[in-house]
């Protein structure tokens, strides 16, 4: 791929020769190689898996069976219960990330002593593999021996089971998610604050307005592509969670923190392909679901401002 | 790559050149490897130019098959100098399993590989994914409950590595001896041991591990020997379709596991705990009992093997006393895929042969720890075996024993760990649980298409 690029490259690149005036910045054949590759490694797959979400399959042969797996996925309490902590999981994590990326976002752009450093350390955990996140948390959330409850312990308080509590688990997760995430949320932030001209908060000094009416009126309009950016993002990370959550509870205890992408894991793991599929499918429609819709809003309200 | 050559290019160049360098190094190493560890079964087919066979053997990771496997390749190299054996390891649980199937279907698996008997065996598609081994001369001594779990209708497929095991209760001698209990043979006497051992309030009277959920099963699992006790046919018409988790007998085994969370007499930490510290506490005696497979002796005595003999095994015990049968599991096997071809097929067979041989059995036991009697009959136990497995011999003199249920039937729902640590730590009761575990059963049961589902 790397060698059919790069002649064409040059020539582009090469300034010593006029550019001639195209309808099109590349010839047709350049076209066909991104077009195979989009066709076979995502196009056929798509539309592959909405048939094999009607059938029962192993990896040898196929059985027709309609939407009888879909009809398992929600008629079965411990299949549906993913789809609610997934809702759960992606509306409470993304929520989060805005606020405390706001706030946040505040801290670090206004003149504190450190704010290199602070800004980087916020940013850390973005930088570090989620399945090591997860593990460390798992130990550091031992309700018996992990650091978090012996230190409570030394304060006189007893912990809760953070991850084995069956009410606790999924929230416990939710806290690490976005722990892990909140920095980039806090990136977006700051760029999108710094680009605010310093002049619209002069006008308003000048106009006797307090701190606060300038973070409504001036900072939290002006940072609605942030916004919107961040919210979409987070929504779409928390929809298809997965790999959080299977090294720290692997959706248990029992049933309790699991969400679609692990019980879709689960199903294909004990080989109920179709099922799997089905599940694959349904996520698919969910994501859709809730993005387009938010993705169409939030351009219409950037358009009328 | 030496000074002088890269001395001549400019200094702008240079930076540019030298990260491109190593990064064509990396990719080039990474193919490299790559090709190293998938391309050697095709490119040296069998003999070598010294006469030597290398075969791949596969197995499931874990410090006691390490040991194992290694004794096997000590002794197997004495015996047949001219086959090399290189390992290869996975994984066990349901993601070796799927590994298992992955690897079989693309044709990319070792050329023995070691993996359950029983259900998922047949989950495998043996006829048309494994090599027929029904013309060798071990095939015979296998025992009559061993035999059906490596076979199909047209043929033997598996040889056993290792010995049966039973699933039941595991107790602490120490404990039961200084509080003056007797082994129960009903579950009454079963509670009113946990009763006696919780008023002590010393020790946990039965030790729970949900950190690692496969151990939740035992309750349920170690159970099916009392039902097959009270309805000989159930497997089969559980099979059927007919027989169901939710109706009795088999409901009893989710009740009394709903009654003895109910009654407190876990550990504190069940909902955290992992196998390794259920191991530790049974043989340690910080709990009383733990309802568990024989085979955990082995762990016992690799890390606590001063203890060994202060642990002591009972089947899990029925309401009704004559009902009481102990559940025993039959050993994993080595398996030959279809893929394993020509030289390779010949040494592995050869292999399969001599783990099962007189000489095969002796690097067996010694490399391992007995969990119970062989199901082979060229394999025989040593006069000295562990407590917990001389516990298990009456039950074997007088016949009350029944092979589990993942071997008598084909069907084990995947999800029955998750359901057994609900019902384990009340989140969800008996009722629901075995309700629950029969849809599980059911998506099983149409995966493999039997009839009548």
């Amino acid at each position: 791929m790397v060698s059919t690029l790069t002649p064409s490259q040059v020539e582009t690149a090469s300034p010593a020769r006029p550019r001639p005036k195209r309808r099109s910045h590349y010839p047709l054949y350049f076209y066909a190689l991104p077009a195979l590759l989009f066709v076979v490694l995502f196009a056929v797959p798509t539309f592959a898996s909405f048939y094999f979400s009607l059938t029962r399959w192993t990896l040898f042969s196929t059985t027709f069976i309609g939407l009888d797996n879909f009809r398992q996925f929600f008629s079965e309490p411990n299949l549906f219960s993913g789809l609610t902590h997934t809702f759960i999981y992606a509306v409470l994590t993304s929520g989060t990330k805005v606020v405390l990326g706001i706030l946040l976002g505040v801290l670090l752009t206004s003149r504190i002593v450190g704010r290199g450093y602070l800004r980087s350390v916020i940013f850390f955990p973005v930088l570090v593999s989620t399945i090591g996140v997860g593990l460390t948390f798992k130990i550091l959330l031992d309700p018996f021996h992990g650091v978090v409850n012996t230190s409570l312990a030394a304060l006189g308080v007893q912990g809760p089971g953070w991850l084995t509590d069956p009410h606790l688990a999924l929230y416990s997760i939710i806290g690490v998610d976005v722990w892990k995430g909140v920095g980039i949320a806090t990136l977006i932030f700051i760029a999108g604050m710094v680009a605010i001209p310093q002049e619209y908060y002069e006008a308003a000094r000048t106009d006797g307005s307090s701190g606060w009416q300038m973070f409504v009126h001036i900072t939290l309009p002006l940072l609605r592509p942030a916004t919107t950016t961040v919210i979409l993002l987070s929504l779409i990370g928390g929809l298809r969670s997965f790999d959080l959550i299977w090294a720290m509870t692997k959706g248990g205890p029992g049933f309790t923190s699991d969400v679609i992408a692990s019980v879709i894991y689960k199903q294909y793991q004990a080989g109920f392909y179709g099922l799997s599929t089905a599940g694959n499918v349904v996520l698919f429609l969910l994501v859709t679901a809730i993005i387009l819709p938010l993705q169409l809003l939030f351009n219409r309200q950037g358009l009328a401002k | 790559m030496s000074y002088k050559e890269v001395s001549v290019l400019s200094p702008r160049v240079r930076r540019i050149a030298r990260p491109l360098l190593a990064a064509t190094t990396l990719v080039a190493l990474v193919s490299g490897c790559a090709v190293g560890s998938g391309g050697d079964s095709g490119s040296d087919s069998g003999s070598g130019s010294s006469g030597t066979t290398t075969i791949r053997v596969l197995y499931p990771t874990g410090a006691t098959n390490v040991a194992l496997f290694d004794a096997l390749a000590a002794g197997f190299a004495k015996a047949q100098p001219d086959v090399k054996l290189t390992f290869e390891t996975q994984p066990a649980g349901t993601e070796g399993d799927n590994l298992t199937k992955t690897k079989l279907s693309t044709g990319e698996m070792a050329d023995v590989f070691y993996y359950n008997s029983g259900s998922l065996f047949q989950a495998l598609n043996p006829d048309s994914q494994l090599a027929p081994l029904t013309d060798q001369p071990w095939v015979g001594q296998l025992s009559d409950q061993m035999k059906p779990v490596v076979s199909t209708a047209n043929g033997t497929y598996g040889a056993p590595l290792g010995s049966t095991f039973a699933g039941g209760i595991l107790y602490n001698k120490k404990v039961y001896q200084r509080l003056g209990l007797k082994v129960p043979t009903s579950w009454a006497e079963f509670q009113a041991n946990n009763k006696a051992i919780k008023a002590d309030g010393k020790v946990a009277p039965i030790e729970q591990t949900f950190g690692d959920t496969w151990t939740s099963q035992l309750f349920v699992l170690g159970d099916f020997g009392n039902v097959a006790a009270q309805v000989p046919d159930w497997a089969a018409s559980y099979t059927a379709g007919k027989a169901k988790y939710v109706d009795e007998p088999a409901i009893q085994a989710f009740k009394n596991q709903q009654q003895t969370f109910e009654d407190g007499y876990y550990n504190k930490d069940f909902a955290s705990a992992t196998y390794d510290q259920g191991v530790k506490a049974i043989a340690t005696g910080t709990a009383a009992q733990y309802p568990m497979l024989t085979n955990a002796v082995a762990a016992v005595a690799q890390s606590y093997p001063d203890n060994l003999d202060d642990v002591g095994f009972f089947p899990m015990p029925a309401q009704d006393a004559s009902k009481t049968q102990m559940t025993l599991w039959l050993p994993n096997s080595l398996y030959i895929p279809k893929t394993t071809e020509g030289a390779k097929l010949d040494a592995a067979k050869k292999f399969l042969a001599w783990v099962n041989s007189t000489e095969g059995c002796d690097v067996q036991l010694k490399a391992s720890v007995v969990s119970g009697p062989f199901a082979i009959s060229s394999c025989k136990l040593p006069s000295t075996v562990p407590a917990a497995v001389k516990d298990m011999q009456p039950y074997l003199d007088d016949k009350k024993v029944s092979p589990a249920l993942e071997f008598l039937s084909p069907i084990k729902g995947p999800n029955l760990e998750n359901i057994t640590v609900e019902v384990g730590s009340g989140i969800s009761s008996a009722d629901k649980g075995a309700k629950a575990y029969d849809e599980d059963v059911k998506k099983q049961a149409q995966q493999l298409g039997l009839p009548g589902w």
